[in-house]
C-alpha cells in the first residue's frame, strides 16, 4: 500500500433541506485496496458516495485526490478524474443494446451510430479480459439482473477509471453470482485498480475487504483492517450496540398441523406454470423456510397461500379445513396473516397514515367502525399500542407512513398482521430493504411467535435470515421443492446448489459429508 | 367499363387517402420524438389548430405560401417552448396541461379568426400539385401517388428523416433514453432537461406544420375547429405504430383511407353502404387501437413521468 494520501474526503457534509444526510464524513482510501463502507440505511454511505462520483454536491468539505484538491460538478469530470460508480439502480438504458448503452453519451449528437463493430470488438476484449461474459449486441432488457450488473460493472471500466464505487452490489444477486462478482474485485485489485464497495452485509464485508470503513449518522466512526477485526465488532460499531448474531434458540415441541399443502400448482399471471406439484406441512411452534433465487415460483406460492392466485391443482388445508379456491375477503377472515413481499405493493399504502394502514384490512370491523363511521379514537389508541410494543419511530400516528424508513414500516406491517393473532403466520421476505437494527427486531418477534405456538413459513432470498430462525429449510427451484435440509451451516454450500437448480451435484455432497 | 370505373374510384381513394393522412402523418411523427423522450403531448389537437390559423393568417396577409408554413413551424415551436416550460420545468401534470392547450388552441384561435378575418372569404392561395415526371402518368398510380402537392410527398421524407434521426444518429440515441431513463443520460452529462425541451418543439412544430398543411394545402381557408380530432387519432397512431416513425406513416395512411372511403362513398349512393358507417370507421379504429394494440412494453418507461433531478 502506498504511504502518500491517494484519495480523501474530509469533512464532508451534505444536507437535503432539513435532513442532514452526510455530517462531517471523513474518509481516507488507500491505493489499490478494496475498502468496504459499512453502515446501516440511511448511514450516508451511498450519499458520500454519490459525492465521490461527482453527482452530488457537498454543502462543505474537500476532497484530495492523488495529492490534488478535487472539485466535482458533475459525474463526466469524475470519470474524467478516473472515478466511476456503479450506482444500486443501474443506469441502462432497457431498450437499447448493451453497446448503445456504451455510446450514450459519448461524443457529439450529430454522430452516427451506424458503425459499431469496432466498439463491439473492444468491448468483448474487455469483457474476456476480467470474464464477464457480456454480449454487446445483447439487448438490456433481454438480460438478467446478474448479467446487467456485469454490464454496468464494464460500463464503467469501459470509461477507463482507476477507482470504482459499488453502491449495494450483491443485493439484487444470488449466492453464485455474489461469489463471482467478489472474485471479479480480486481481480480488479490485482489489475491496479481501486475498489470501494458500499454494504450493510457483514460477510461479504469480511470476505472481500482489505479495510472497512463504517458509517453511522451521517459519519464515518472507525475505519479498521479487515483483519484486525471481527463481524461481532463491526455490527457494535454500526448500530453503536452488540447485535445478536446467534439469536437464541431453545429447542421447542411442535405441536399440530396447522399449514397443509398437498400437491399444489399454479400459474403465473402469464399464465406460465410457476408452482408445481408441491406440498408440505407448517406446525405449531414451528418455523420452516423456503429458500431459493427470487423468480423460481416463491412469490407465486405465497400469492396462493394467501388467497390471491387461483390453485390449478392441489389442495390447501388450513387447521384441516380445506381452504383453496377461498376468495382473498374470505381468506383474510381466517386465521392467517400475510406479510407480503413487495411492502410498498401490498403491504401499505405509502400516502396514508400509520393509523390508516393499521386497519387498513379491518376498518369495517369494531372497534375501529361502527355504523359505517370511522372511530378515530379507538383507530389512534390502536395505533398507538402497536407503535410502542414494536418499537416503530414515529413522531405522530397520523403522519404519512411514505416518511418512515423502511425497518419502521416493516414494523407496523408485522405489527398489524401480528394483532390478528394467527395461527399461521405467512411471511415473504421479512428482513428486505432494512437496516440491521430492524432486522434483528422482526426476527426475533418471529422466534417470540413461535415460542407463543404460531406456525411460521418463512419465504426468502437472505440464506442468513433463514439459517437463523428455521427449523426446517426447504429449497425452491423451477416452481418445485427440490431438497429439504436442516438449518446447518456446514450444509451452506449444499443450499446454493440445490438453490441453482444442480440437484444431482447437491445429492453427492449431501452422501460425501455423510 | 364497370371495371374501368372501379380502378379509378380505387385511384382517386387512394390519392385522399394519402392527402387526409398528411396532417396525421406530421402529428405522429413528432409526437414520436416527444414521447420517445417521456413526455405526452396530449395538446397536439391544439397545436395543430394554432399551426393552422397562423399558416392561413400569415399567408393571407402576406400572400405567400412559404412564409405561411415558415410562421405556422414558428407558431408550433413557440408553444412546444409553452408546453416544455409548464411540464418539464415547472413539472406540471402533462395531461392537464396538454388539456389546456388543447382549449387554448381551440379558443384563440377561433377569436383571433372571428375579431380579424371573419371577412375574408376568399381563402388563400392554391398550394400546387406538383406532377412527377413520368411517374405521375403511370396508369392508376400516377394518379394516386404522384399528382400531390409537395407537403404530402415531404410527409414521407420525415417519416424517414426521423426513423434515422431517432435510430441511427447520437442524438435520437439519447433522445430515446431519455423516455426509458433519464438518470441514466444526466451521469453521461447530458441535460435530460434540453432534451425533452428539444423533443417537445420538434414535435410540436411538426403538429403546427401537420396543421398548416389544412389551411394552406388542403381546402385553403380556415375553420373553427377545422382539426376535428386529428391530433388525437395522431395520439393513437403512436401507440399503432408502437413508436415507430415509418409505422405511424402506414398506419396514418389506413385512417385516411377509411377518411377518404367515406367521402368517396358519400358520392356514390348507389353503393348502399351507409356512409356513416364509414365516416365512424377512423374513430372506431381508435379505439380499438387504444385498447388491443396498447402495449406497456414498448412505451417508453417514463411517459408522462416528470424528470426530478437526483
Amino acid at each position: 500500500m502506498n504511504t502518500e494520501i491517494f484519495l480523501k474526503m474530509e469533512n464532508i457534509h451534505k444536507r437535503f433541506g432539513s435532513v442532514v444526510a452526510s455530517a462531517g464524513a471523513t474518509l481516507e482510501v488507500a491505493e489499490n485496496e478494496i475498502h468496504a463502507l459499512l453502515g446501516e440505511n440511511g448511514a450516508g454511505k451511498s450519499v458520500l458516495m454519490n459525492i465521490l462520483c461527482g453527482v452530488l454536491a457537498p454543502n462543505e468539505g474537500s476532497i484530495v485526490f492523488k495529492g490534488a484538491p478535487l472539485k466535482l460538478g458533475s459525474p463526466r469530470e469524475a470519470i474524467q478524474h478516473r472515478i466511476g460508480m456503479v450506482h444500486q439502480h443501474f443506469m441502462l438504458v432497457h431498450n437499447l443494446t448493451v453497446a448503445e448503452n456504451y455510446m450514450l453519451g459519448q461524443g457529439s449528437p450529430l454522430r452516427l451510430i451506424r458503425d459499431r463493430s469496432e466498439l463491439c470488438d473492444r468491448i468483448r476484449a474487455l469483457s474476456d479480459r476480467y470474464g464477464l461474459d457480456v454480449q454487446p449486441d445483447a439487448l438490456l432488457e433481454d438480460l438478467s439482473v446478474g448479467q446487467q450488473q456485469r454490464v454496468e460493472i464494464l460500463k464503467v471500466l469501459f470509461q477507463g477509471i482507476d477507482v470504482l464505487i459499488l453502491d449495494e452490489p450483491t443485493a439484487v444477486l444470488t449466492h453464485q453470482e455474489t461469489d463471482r462478482l467478489l472474485l471479479l474485485l480480486r481481480d480488479l485489485v490485482a489489475d491496479g485498480k481501486t475498489v470501494i464497495f458500499i454494504s450493510h452485509k457483514l460477510d461479504e464485508v469480511m470476505r472481500v475487504s482489505d479495510r472497512v470503513s463504517i458509517m453511522r449518522d451521517g459519519r464515518v466512526v472507525r475505519t479498521v483492517k479487515t483483519a484486525e477485526t471481527s463481524p461481532r465488532e463491526l455490527a457494535r460499531l454500526m448500530v453503536g450496540r452488540d447485535v445478536l448474531m446467534e439469536l437464541p434458540r431453545e429447542p421447542v415441541e411442535c405441536g399440530q398441523v396447522v399449514l397443509s399443502v398437498t400437491g399444489l400448482s399454479c400459474n403465473n399471471e402469464l399464465e406460465r406454470p410457476a408452482v408445481r406439484d408441491v406440498s408440505f406441512e407448517v406446525r405449531q411452534k414451528e418455523i420452516v423456510g423456503i429458500a431459493g433465487v427470487s423468480g423460481n415460483g416463491q412469490s407465486e406460492l405465497a400469492l396462493a397461500l394467501a388467497g390471491l392466485l387461483p390453485a390449478k391443482s392441489g389442495s390447501i388445508k388450513l387447521n384441516n379445513k380445506e381452504v383453496t379456491g377461498m376468495c382473498s375477503t374470505a381468506v383474510r377472515r381466517l386465521p392467517l396473516a400475510h406479510i407480503p413481499e413487495d411492502r410498498h405493493k401490498m403491504g401499505i399504502v405509502l400516502s396514508l397514515s400509520l393509523a390508516e394502514n393499521v386497519i387498513l384490512h379491518r376498518y369495517t370491523d369494531p372497534p375501529f367502525a361502527t355504523r359505517g363511521l370511522l372511530r378515530f379514537g379507538a383507530i389512534a389508541a390502536h395505533t398507538r399500542e402497536l407503535m410502542r410494543q414494536f418499537q416503530v419511530k414515529a413522531s405522530h400516528e397520523d403522519v404519512a407512513i411514505r416518511n418512515l424508513s423502511g425497518g419502521n414500516q416493516q414494523k407496523l406491517v408485522v405489527a398489524r398482521e401480528l394483532a390478528r393473532n394467527p395461527d399461521l403466520l405467512l411471511i415473504n421476505q421479512l428482513t428486505r430493504g432494512i437496516d440491521i437494527g430492524a432486522i434483528e427486531f422482526v426476527m426475533q418477534e418471529v422466534l417470540r411467535q413461535k415460542v407463543a405456538g404460531r406456525a411460521i413459513l418463512l419465504i426468502s432470498t437472505e440464506l442468513e435470515e433463514l439459517l437463523a430462525v428455521c427449523d426446517r429449510i426447504f429449497v425452491m427451484f423451477g416452481g418445485r421443492l427440490v431438497g429439504e435440509l436442516p438449518p446447518d451451516r456446514g450444509r451452506l454450500e449444499e443450499l446454493g446448489l440445490l438453490m441453482a437448480g444442480n440437484t444431482a451435484e447437491a445429492a453427492r455432497l449431501a452422501a460425501a459429508t455423510g | 367499363m364497370e371495371h374501368f370505373n372501379l380502378l379509378v374510384f380505387l385511384a382517386v381513394t387512394l390519392a385522399a387517402a394519402w392527402q387526409t393522412a398528411t396532417p396525421i402523418i406530421y402529428a405522429a411523427v413528432g409526437e414520436i420524438f416527444t414521447e420517445r423522450a417521456g413526455v405526452l403531448n396530449i395538446g397536439i389537437e391544439g397545436t395543430m389548430l394554432i399551426g393552422a390559423f397562423v399558416g392561413f393568417a400569415t399567408t393571407d396577409l402576406t400572400g405567400s405560401l412559404a412564409l405561411g408554413f415558415t410562421a405556422a413551424i414558428a407558431a408550433g415551436m413557440l408553444t412546444g417552448l409553452l408546453f416544455a416550460c409548464f411540464t418539464v420545468t415547472i413539472k406540471a401534470n402533462q395531461v392537464v396541461v396538454g388539456v389546456a392547450l388543447n382549449l387554448l388552441g381551440l379558443g384563440l384561435t377561433s377569436f383571433l379568426f372571428r375579431t380579424y378575418f371573419v371577412h375574408t372569404g376568399s381563402g388563400v392561395p392554391n398550394m400546387p400539385a406538383v406532377h412527377i415526371p413520368i411517374l405521375s402518368g403511370l396508369p392508376f398510380f400516377g394518379v394516386a401517388l404522384f399528382q400531390q402537392n409537395i407537403i404530402v410527398y415531404l410527409s414521407l421524407a420525415v417519416a424517414f428523416l426521423a426513423r434515422f434521426v431517432l435510430f441511427s444518429t447520437s442524438f435520437g440515441l439519447t433522445l430515446r433514453a431519455t423516455g426509458d431513463h433519464p438518470e441514466a443520460v444526466a451521469i453521461t452529462g447530458r441535460s435530460v432537461v434540453l432534451y425533452r425541451y428539444g423533443a417537445i418543439m420538434i414535435g410540436s412544430s411538426l403538429a403546427a406544420l401537420g396543421g398548416a398543411f389544412l389551411t394552406l394545402a388542403d381546402v385553403n381557408q380556415f375553420v373553427e375547429g377545422m382539426t376535428d380530432g386529428r391530433g388525437f387519432i395522431a395520439l393513437a397512431v403512436v401507440v399503432f405504430s408502437r413508436w415507430s416513425p415509418v409505422g405511424a406513416f402506414f398506419v396514418s395512411l389506413i385512417f385516411g383511407l377509411f377518411y377518404a372511403l367515406q367521402l368517396e362513398l358519400q358520392a356514390q349512393p348507389s353503393l348502399g353502404i351507409p356512409y356513416q358507417a364509414l365516416q365512424a370507421m377512423p374513430y372506431i379504429l381508435t379505439i380499438l387501437a387504444l385498447v388491443f394494440v396498447h402495449n406497456k412494453q414498448d412505451a417508453p418507461r417514463t411517459l408522462g413521468v416528470p424528470y426530478n433531478k437526483a
